[in-house]
């Protein structure tokens, strides 16, 4: 297992103005997922968004965001490294399916030894023959994962999931899953992970923290 | 089918051949004269002659070179600052503060903006006043020529400053329909800092978006006259100057020759479209690779600080010609180096408060009656749109650009020879046609989104409760629209008080406006009574956007959710 670091939420909490939303106290082992559940509106992605770097001008955080000893609170989401999948695959649509996980690979490497490790990322996702294809041609599923790899080969040091698997169909969102789950496993990032459904977390198999609207 | 219905639907048709018939007139207009056909003028034989007078005109090379390198140099640093800035602050705090300022800026008519700029960076002007005599050591006008330098360096920046809002403006309008925010997150989450974000993953999808008004920028730069006369060299001038020049000669001979400069400009300014279609071919062939290389920060930080230097250096340098301006206006003795006029006066005022009323009011009412026009084809455009639940096709959308797209020295030329060749007196109601051909797309541009997000659903409620379309049009939607619209308004006010060209071509030379009288004073020698020209000039569009705020809050305020 490589080497990773916990994920530390310290008593994170999100206000609007001067009332609470969700207050967090967390400590994620790499390998493990911690699940936010709650209904829509009681800011949990705004929670998740403080901890990618992205929260939006109308909310404010308390609280410190740590990677073992290193604290991201102040850091630029593209310095913190954490691997984020959305809702949507939010694949690029002026670039190939090949030149969207390129986009995700560090720098370096000759232009064939690039293909190269695209061509193995697609293979590992079942997706062998795809790479010239156009993003929106790709079916939901299949989309997804290309997202998912996407993330992967930025080689992010913890993963964040906003309802990764909501907007997929019932047989594809087991698959996914399945596929998330284990190469989070794999490669034993620790995971934050909001879902308004009960089976995300049940297959996750980590903590559950449940949100409720405060009352303030 | 009722009547209203049978009205609506001839709108579109109507209004696209509104644009195309002036100016596909106005270029037939423009070849049989180059071609020595003005019966009116006495050319009846079919001949080469207005061409080999052009060919001969003194300095042509250079006015093909000065035309073609202003336009395509000016377009492309507007084009880098926006791209420069959005990269850098897209979101930001500075990013809102300059969005705040974006309608005012535009509202700046080009001409008050080449004249700011030429009073601030000229030898004796406010920049180089400060710098004297405690830095400069300068105790006279030191001996540089701007404006109007060989190289059309003060021509490229007043252009550029006038465009980047513009640019600016419409890119803001397309960042939404390209996902920019979601397309910077997924970036910027992957390690890319935000100026690479942008460049690689948003950038390739904006562009598309705002290429139309691109076009347009470069049309407009390759062939302006109001800021070439203003801030270009004269010996020689632009292409469309000359061409301007020979027009107003009164040697009626040279009217050949202008139209065979007038048909070049045309080439001209589609070889400058050219060149630059073809340059994006290349570059976006030379960036495909690199787009996808992984590297996250390539000149991040250098681009970035790039960036905030050119956005502060342009909002500086539009900020200090209009203190220049005011300063200008209310001077009497202002000797250099001197930084501050004393004694001050409102004499320049005076004066033109007297001799400016007429044109103030040509101003005023050209400008009312093409914004009225306009906004009656656009509102009569869109609701078509609503009724037939489709939105215009591609090609109609170019042909609203048309106007944007031809040089206006072009085809507005042919239209005066059309004047000339029937005997139809210029004046008033062909300069106000004229300003409408201009003011109809940039109204239309800025009323399309609003009309067509509207909620379909409350034309929907009112049909179930018995209203006709007609009515739903009057007391439904038209209402809820009244914030946009008057938005629209004072954006096509702002547009047709800018006008040079056909208020004077039309006009017949005749119908002063602030505008032209600006133009006039400016190559004059009166510094005060053109600043305060100039200044008058952005004070009526400014009015304009003043009214369009605070009109809907008046109409509408016992109503808390429209006001909003």
């Amino acid at each position: 297992m490589p080497d990773t670091s916990a994920l530390l939420l310290d008593e994170v909490a999100i206000f609007q103005g001067p009332h609470p939303l969700v207050e967090v106290n967390a400590r994620i082992a790499p390998g493990d997922v911690l699940t936010l559940m709650g209904p829509s509106g009681v800011g949990k992605s705004t929670l998740l968004a403080q901890v990618a770097g992205f929260l939006s001008p109308a909310f404010t955080a308390h609280g410190r965001i740590r990677l073992g000893d290193e604290d991201l609170t102040r850091l630029a989401p593209e310095h913190r490294r954490l691997g984020l999948l959305f809702q949507d695959p939010l694949l690029f649509p002026h670039l190939s399916v090949a030149g969207n996980l390129a986009f995700g690979l560090p720098a370096g490497g000759r232009r064939r030894a690039r293909r190269g490790r695209v061509e193995a990322a697609l293979h590992d996702i079942g997706l062998s023959g795809f790479a010239d294809r156009d993003p929106a041609t790709l079916s939901g599923g299949q989309q997804a994962r290309v997202a998912l790899m996407r993330v992967l080969l930025a080689e992010p040091r913890a993963m964040l999931l906003d309802e990764p698997f909501a907007k997929l169909d019932a047989a594809r969102r087991d698959e996914m899953r399945r596929l998330v789950f284990a190469r989070i496993r794999a490669r034993g990032l620790p995971t934050l992970m909001v879902t308004h459904d009960r089976e995300d977390a049940e297959a996750a198999g980590g903590r559950v923290i449940e949100l409720t609207t405060s009352t303030g | 089918m009722t009547a209203f219905e049978r009205t609506i639907r001839g709108f579109p048709h109507l209004t696209l051949w509104l644009l195309i018939l002036p100016v596909a007139a106005g270029l037939a207009g423009v070849v049989a004269p180059a071609f020595g056909w003005l019966p009116a003028l006495g050319g009846e034989a079919l001949t080469l002659s207005p061409w080999r007078d052009l060919w001969q005109a003194p300095g042509l090379v250079d006015m093909l070179r000065l035309s073609l390198v202003t336009g395509l140099a000016s377009s492309l640093v507007a084009l880098v600052i926006v791209v420069l800035f959005l990269g850098a602050f897209l979101d930001t705090r500075p990013f809102h503060l300059v969005r705040r300022l974006l309608s005012p800026l535009l509202a700046v008519p080009h001409a008050a903006a080449a004249i700011g700029l030429a009073f601030l960076l000229a030898p004796s002007g406010l920049a180089s006043r400060l710098a004297s005599p405690w830095a400069s050591g300068w105790t006279q006008p030191p001996d540089y020529l701007f404006p109007g330098d060989p190289g059309g360096g003060a021509l490229i920046a007043g252009l550029v400053l006038k465009e980047v809002p513009f640019l600016l403006l419409m890119s803001l309008a397309a960042l939404p329909q390209c996902r920019a925010e979601e397309r910077l997150r997924v970036a910027r989450s992957l390690g890319y800092g935000r100026l690479n974000a942008f460049l690689r993953a948003v950038l390739p999808g904006l562009y598309p978006l705002i290429r139309l008004p691109i076009y347009a920028v470069i049309a407009f730069a390759s062939s302006t006259v109001e800021v070439a006369i203003i801030l270009g060299p004269s010996t020689p001038p632009t292409l469309a100057v000359a061409a301007m020049r020979w027009l107003n000669d009164p040697d009626l001979a040279l009217r050949f020759q202008a139209s065979a400069a007038a048909l070049t400009q045309l080439a001209l300014t589609a070889l400058a479209l050219a060149i630059w279609w073809l340059a994006e071919r290349l570059v976006a062939r030379m960036a495909a690779g690199w787009l996808v290389n992984g590297r996250r920060a390539d000149l991040e930080r250098c681009g970035r600080g790039l960036a905030a230097g050119l956005t502060g250096f342009a909002i500086l340098l539009l900020g200090a010609s209009l203190v220049g301006l005011v300063l200008w206006s209310l001077a009497a003795w202002w000797p250099f180096p001197a930084a501050w006029p004393s004694p001050m006066t409102l004499d320049a005022w005076r004066e033109a408060a007297e001799a400016g009323l007429t044109p103030l009011g040509h101003t005023a009412s050209l400008g009312l009656a093409a914004v009225a026009l306009s906004l009656v084809l656009t509102i009569g455009c869109l609701e078509a749109e609503t009724q037939r639940r489709r939105t215009l096709r591609p090609g109609a959308q170019l042909i609203l650009y048309l106007p944007l797209m031809v040089p206006p020295v072009a085809f507005l030329y042919g239209l005066v020879q059309w004047q000339t060749q029937l005997g139809l007196s210029p004046g008033w109601p062909a300069a106000a046609l004229g300003h409408g051909l201009f003011v109809l797309p940039y109204v239309f541009l800025s009323l399309a989104e609003s009309y067509r997000r509207l909620d379909p659903r409350w034309g929907q409620v009112a049909a179930a409760l018995g209203a006709s379309r007609a009515r739903v049009f009057w007391r439904v939607r038209l209402p809820m629209l009244t914030a946009p619209i008057a938005v629209a308004a004072a954006v096509g006010f702002a547009v047709s008080i800018g006008q040079y060209l056909p208020t004077l071509l039309l006009g017949g030379g005749r119908l002063a406006t602030l505008t032209t009288e600006a133009v006039s004073l400016a190559s004059g020698g009166d510094r005060r009574l053109t600043a305060v020209y100039a200044l008058s000039q952005m004070a009526l569009p400014a009015l304009g956007f003043m009214l369009a705020a605070g009109l809907p809050r008046l109409l509408w305020h016992h109503r808390h959710a429209s006001s909003h």
